[in-house]
């Protein structure tokens, strides 16, 4: 049995779909160097980045795509986009062995979902979702910076707004944000926890009165929703005092929203990769404000990269169980910790069982 | 009692802790109707987790008030 920090018997996101075409392309996720490139019928194929021969790298130079295979550049073993060997130099017998490990994948919400975990529990239903991304009724911005740090960190980090005020000084947070009730909710079985925290009666912060052209007093609403392991959502939503609430079908035509959406996928137990993404659904052709966004979440981005970073150095430096100490900022941090942990124990487990 | 918490998830097993910034008191709810008051989120998640043990819900204890509603739902 190996024992990691991650949790198998999950999706993951890989890349954004963007980032995937007739190239081949490589990202390490959970410790496994997986190889990505599109079919010439436009499929996204995942297949480990090894070959079987003498394990060289299959997204180095100069292996290649040829029509849907991939020719090994060291030898010339070639792979179809199941991952199966199709032909190997100077002989007609492909060993039967020969076969790339190929992963599930799913694109969906702009991503490149990947499992890591036994195939055959591989179901796209359970992909969290974020529709926004490429929803023609928002304007997304969007970027992916690696973290040194290990995932559980950011996961932390995100949980807890109030790091707000010190960490990103001058740039999210707003004085009502110090005396509004925040409820954290965990539901453990479907890996949820939930934070809310609804201003009634705000200041309109400048960028929104700005791009909005709401005047006067706001509810404001910033709801984190996070789907463990991988995927975070920042409900950001404004609405002039005494506009009616979002309606039972889940529409909201009376409010503004942002959507920040963070997926944490770890790289290696030391390394995550940290996509970000902001969609809103308001001044959708102005590139100012998408300037602004991009501008701003980004630089918020950099400070808790260069932050966790400096902490992963520390953590990685001293014994495990170092004693913390947890206060009332921490109530969410702390769900989404035992929520992590128990689905890293149910992915070891099924797969002690699977063996 | 302290402040109901805002209600978004719409799972049977929710549990829910409400805080108010400026304040120290956390106060949590269980699923089955039962909540209580702390000053330590970490207890309070281990009480909030441990049911049935310590707060087998309200056939055997009064409850101390209703148990929040959702509002709506999430993620529907
Ligand atoms: S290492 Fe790939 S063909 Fe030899
Ligand atoms: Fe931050
Ligand atoms: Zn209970």
């Amino acid at each position: 049995m190996t024992t990691t920090s991650f949790a198998r018997n999950q999706w993951y996101v890989a890349a954004y779909g963007s980032e995937i075409g007739r190239e081949l392309f490589s990202r390490t996720v959970c410790g496994e160097s997986i190889l990505f490139w599109r079919t010439e019928a436009g499929e996204v194929t995942a297949m480990a980045d090894r070959c079987v021969h003498r394990r060289f790298p299959l997204s180095e130079n100069p292996s290649r795509l040829d029509g849907d295979t991939v020719v090994c550049g060291y030898h010339g073993f070639t792979y179809g986009a199941d991952g199966v060997c199709v032909s190997v130099p100077g002989q007609k017998r492909v060993p039967r062995t020969a076969r790339l490990t190929s992963y599930p994948v799913k694109e969906q919400d702009s991503f490149v979902w990947v499992w890591i975990g036994e195939k055959d529990k591989a179901d796209e239903a359970l992909i969290p979702r974020a529709p926004w991304l490429d929803s023609p009724d928002y304007t997304t911005v969007r970027g992916m910076e690696p973290l040194a740090a290990r995932y559980g960190l950011l996961v932390d980090n995100l949980l807890d707004l109030s790091h707000e005020t010190y960490l990103h000084g001058g740039y999210i947070g707003t004085p009502e944000v110090a005396e509004t009730p925040i409820t954290t909710e965990a539901d453990e079985k479907a890996g949820v926890v939930y934070v809310s925290r609804h201003m009634d009666d705000a200041a309109c912060p400048p960028f929104y009165a700005r791009s909005t052209g709401v005047t006067g007093r706001i509810t404001r609403w910033q709801d984190i929703e996070y789907h463990a392991p991988c995927l975070y959502l920042l409900h950001s939503r404004i609405a002039p005092v005494g506009a009616p609430g979002p309606r039972a079908d889940g529409s909201d035509p009376d409010a503004f929203h942002v959507e920040v959406v963070y997926a944490i996928t770890p790289e290696t137990e030391h390394s995550t990769h940290d996509f970000w993404a902001v969609a809103r659904d308001f001044a959708l052709d102005d590139q100012e404000v998408s300037d602004f966004l991009y501008d701003s979440n980004r630089t918020v981005v950099l400070q808790d990269v260069v932050a966790l970073n400096k902490l992963e150095q520390v953590i990685a430096s001293e014994p495990d169980g170092t004693q913390e100490l947890s206060i009332n900022i921490d109530t969410g941090g702390l769900a989404a910790r035992r929520i992590l942990k128990r689905l890293v124990e149910a992915g070891a487990a099924e797969s002690v069982a699977a063996v | 009692m302290g402040p109901q918490p805002t209600t978004m998830l719409d799972g049977d097993t929710v549990h829910r802790i409400v805080w108010i910034p400026g304040t120290d008191r956390l106060r949590g709810w269980c699923w089955c109707g039962e909540s209580r008051e702390s000053e330590d989120p970490v207890e309070l998640w281990e009480w909030l987790l441990a049911h049935p043990d310590g707060h087998p819900g309200r056939g055997t204890a009064p409850a101390p008030g209703p148990a929040p509603r959702p509002r709506h739902l999430v993620g529907a």
